[in-house]
């Protein structure tokens, strides 16, 4: 019986509090900067509790104290109305405490059953704890519908699956209380859906979830009861069902933020960009783009819709001369060299493309170089910049960031600071401001807003359709497909390195759209 | 080539196989850690010196076998506090042990016996014995089998049957224990094992421990086997071979017998010119067949011989995330 086997630690005793964790008056500091300030919460045994703020609002370090991988500088903890310390991850397991992790912590060449007793092994022999979890595994997945093939290896696991081992991991481990940190950023939307069923199902056989989010969707459709954090304090909890995502956001942000994109219908122009049987290959010579045909129009946005990793990254970097392709891609009418040396990021930019690139970490910034010479990074021939045939004229550049800054709203606006030093959405403005600034026929954007604050992503989105509205083209490629459908004027799915099929928002839905971004092709 | 060449060659192999199969087993339970340990060759040597000098002094080749694995393991030990605990450059590391230990065992051996960097002679009591297994006599007689028993697989040193018997040993450890299990996850990914609570540390630790107690045993061989006594670089690059029988046999024990075997049977070759020019009706030279066995680990450390998938944290100091 599952139940026998799983039941243990509820069964013995009743629990003393109807609170599965109590956090009482934790703070933590990182150097200077309070990381979480006096934060309280109670959390409801048997409830799903969505964790909502910014990105470095204190959500991962709160967690993170919450599973022995920091220590709280003052507090108190305690699970099920019990004061605990939890100074690692082995205290947070025997508490009851089980934590899925944004990026799995998953052996890749080990088996599903390898992984899920891996810490947590009968004995030193392998045979009779396989043997265990494989009965365990079945009667799991048959309650709470996790299935997966126990023999199966991880690196031949789809993403959702992977995650689903994770699940198995803590639920093997007696999990009272499952902590999932921003759990649907990789899923197709269907999956998501499966994993909310998974997650009700755990809620109703009493297990507590806590569910750390920055999609306030996600928040509304699944949790009973919400808290919302902003720079490291809690600053209300609620029921989901007495607020509303308007009544959340401000409560993230501080201030009123417009969640709906408000722009006029498109007026298309000519095509500014066409694309006919685009392909790229990778560096072990793996067909990633896999022949894509279509157009853009000036004073229009396409969206690319699909689920991280099927071609859309190469798509971006085939158009915008970081990686050689093959095809035949004619912008303004004039054809663009797709290999060799005449294929490159200058010459596209002198084409008239510019490129936000999707990580702005690696391919957008140099992190530890100040603004201004980031913004300066491509263009550093422009005239403007030039002193004379031989030097630049760095003030020139510094004044010229600190217009800019103060154009896309950078905060703090100045332009001697190292671009790491910026948070996330002040990053991707400064990216945006280079590139856009340059008045191009065609902007690629790619993940316009990941790891990019509420307040800014307002900001970046009525950007991209000033641009569209100045008659620009704009090729948009977002896992998000909120974004995707409230920002593009045509979508576009990719699926395994091919196009799925075009749908006009309008009509379609997340529903249609998630089955073309899993390869079944709507009908 | 006749049958009782071959006899001997293969009884030759098996004895070069040996220090390489002892070296090769270190670096599997290493790197399957997630440790790359280019450290074996200094391990080894170090072992080997240690092992020479305490038993031309007591006159007990037990003694120099026990002084073996400890000047190993010192040497494993700072490998271990530089790359895990100090979480430094692994290969730098190890090369930079491979320096020392090429210096200071020469120095070592200077200073205690000064003939110029050479420990004594062994002999006796301070060698390892030829052991005869049984029946080997009685089975010559059955053909091919029965002299390939008497003539390759007895009359060697224990501590040849002791690297033959760790194949399975390393084998069954690795993949039907918990610890294997643990070792070979925090090779992969360390945070899985960090997650579940082990220490990542400690497992790392543990693997280079056992790679330093198997190199002890290789260095051993080296000076009280194989040969009689410590000479200057005795070594000669075998902990780098061994390296490449590691990637020959992608990471797997079983693989790395076959691999060193094959190694050990180039060097054997290379002591018989008279035979491989019998074969092949040419005069090859003899520094060539002697740089065989370097050929082949440069081949296979090319990639020729398909594709070999390292553990996949290999190399990488493990820092905690968030």
């Amino acid at each position: 019986m599952a139940s026998a086997d799983l039941g243990g630690r509820q069964a013995t005793a009743a629990p003393a509090s109807p609170y599965a964790i109590e956090l009482k008056g934790i703070s933590k500091a990182f150097g200077s900067v309070q990381a979480n300030k006096d934060i309280n919460i109670a959390i409801p045994r048997g409830t799903i509790h969505g964790i909502i703020g910014e990105n470095g609002a204190g959500k991962s370090t709160l967690m993170s104290i919450l599973y022995g991988f920091y220590r709280a500088d003052s507090g108190q903890i305690l699970v099920n109305g019990a004061p605990v310390t939890i100074p690692d991850s082995q205290s947070a397991i025997r508490a009851g405490i089980g934590m899925v992790f944004q990026h799995f912590k998953l052996a890749q060449n080990f088996t599903v059953l390898e992984n899920v007793i891996l810490g947590a092994e009968d004995g030193p022999m392998l045979n009779s704890s396989l043997a265990k979890a494989r009965k365990i595994l079945a009667d799991l997945s048959r309650e709470y519908e996790l299935d997966v093939d126990p023999d199966a290896l991880i690196e031949d696991l789809s993403v959702g699956h992977q995650q689903r081992v994770e699940i198995l991991k803590a639920l093997y481990r007696q999990a009272e209380i499952l902590i999932l940190d921003e759990p649907t950023g990789v899923l197709t939307p269907d999956e998501a859906d499966h994993l909310f069923r998974i997650l009700r199902g755990l809620r109703d056989q009493g297990k507590t979830i806590v569910l750390i989010t920055h999609k306030l969707r996600e928040i509304m459709e699944t949790t009973d009861n919400v808290s919302v954090m902003r720079r490291g304090t809690m600053v209300a909890t609620v029921k989901t069902a007495e607020t509303s995502p308007e009544a959340l956001a401000e409560l993230m942000v501080g201030r009123k933020v417009l969640l709906e994109v408000v722009k006029n219908p498109a007026k298309a122009g000519n095509v500014v960009l066409s694309v006919k049987d685009l392909a790229v290959k990778d560096e072990h010579g793996v067909l990633r783009l896999k022949g894509v045909s279509f157009d853009i129009r000036a004073g229009e946005i396409l969206g690319i819709a699909g689920v991280a990793g099927n071609g859309q990254s190469e798509l971006l970097e085939a158009l915008g001369g970081i990686a050689p392709a093959s095809g035949l891609v004619v912008l303004n009418g004039a054809e663009l060299p797709l290999a060799g040396p005449q294929a490159n990021g200058k010459a596209r930019r002198n084409a008239g493309i510019a490129h936000v690139p999707e990580d702005r970490q690696s391919l957008g910034l140099i992190m530890d170089f100040a603004a201004w010479e980031n913004v300066g990074f491509g263009y550093h021939d422009d005239p403007r910049y030039q002193k004379n045939a031989w030097l630049m004229d760095n003030d020139a550049l510094r004044a010229d960031t600190a217009a800019k800054m103060a154009t896309y709203d950078v905060r703090p606006p100045i332009p001697t600071l190292a671009a790491k030093s910026f948070s996330g959405g002040n990053q991707q403005k400064i990216v945006v401001a280079r590139e856009m600034d340059r008045n191009p026929d065609l902007l690629l954007i790619g993940q316009p807003t990941r790891g990019v604050d509420i307040g800014a992503i307002e900001f970046i989105h009525k950007q991209i359709i000033a641009l569209r509205d100045a008659g620009k083209a704009v090729l948009l490629v977002s896992v998000e497909l909120d974004e995707i459908m409230s920002l593009s004027d045509r979508v576009l799915v990719m699926f395994d390195g091919q196009i799925m099929g075009e749908r006009l928002p309008a009509q379609t839905d997340e529903r249609e759209l998630g089955m073309m971004m899993a390869g079944m092709i709507a009908k | 080539m006749d049958f009782a060449t071959f006899l001997q060659i293969s009884d030759t192999a098996l004895r070069f196989a040996t220090p390489l199969l002892l070296a090769c087993l270190a670096g599997l339970f290493s790197e399957r850690a997630g440790i790359f340990d280019i450290g074996l060759e200094g391990k080894m040597l170090m072992a080997a010196m240690s092992a020479g000098a305490v038993a031309a002094v007591t006159g007990s080749v037990w003694l120099g076998l026990f002084a073996a694995i400890l000047g190993s393991l010192l040497f494993a030990a700072v490998h271990g506090l530089a790359s895990i605990t100090f979480r430094g450059n692994q290969l730098i590391a190890g090369v930079a042990l491979n320096f020392v230990a090429s210096g200071i065992t020469v120095l070592i051996a200077e200073s205690m016996f000064g003939q110029g960097g050479r420990t004594p002679p062994l002999e006796g009591a301070a060698r390892f014995a030829n052991i005869e297994l049984p029946l080997a006599e009685t089975l010559r007689a059955i053909p091919i089998l029965g002299p390939f028993y008497a003539e390759v697989i007895s009359g060697h040193t224990i501590l040849v049957y002791v690297a033959l018997a760790l194949v399975p040993i390393s084998w069954w450890v690795l993949f039907r224990t918990r610890f294997g299990l643990r070792l070979r996850a925090v090779g992969e990914n360390p945070a899985s094992v960090d997650t579940a609570g082990v220490s990542v540390v400690r497992l790392r630790f543990s693997a280079v421990i056992i790679a330093g107690v198997l190199c002890g045993l290789a260095g051993a061989y080296m000076s009280t086997g194989l040969q009689a006594g410590f000479g200057r670089e005795m070594t000669a690059g075998r902990g780098y071979i061994a390296l490449a029988a590691l990637i020959f046999a992608k990471w797997r024990p079983w693989q790395a017998l076959w691999a060193t075997l094959l190694f050990g049977f180039l060097q054997a070759l290379a002591l018989r010119p008279d035979v491989v020019e019998s074969m092949t009706r040419l005069a090859i030279p003899v520094p060539f067949l002697d740089a065989l066995p370097y050929i082949l680990t440069v081949i296979v450390l090319a990639g020729f011989v398909g594709k070999a998938i390292p553990p996949r944290a290999g190399g990488e100091p493990y820092v905690k995330e968030r």
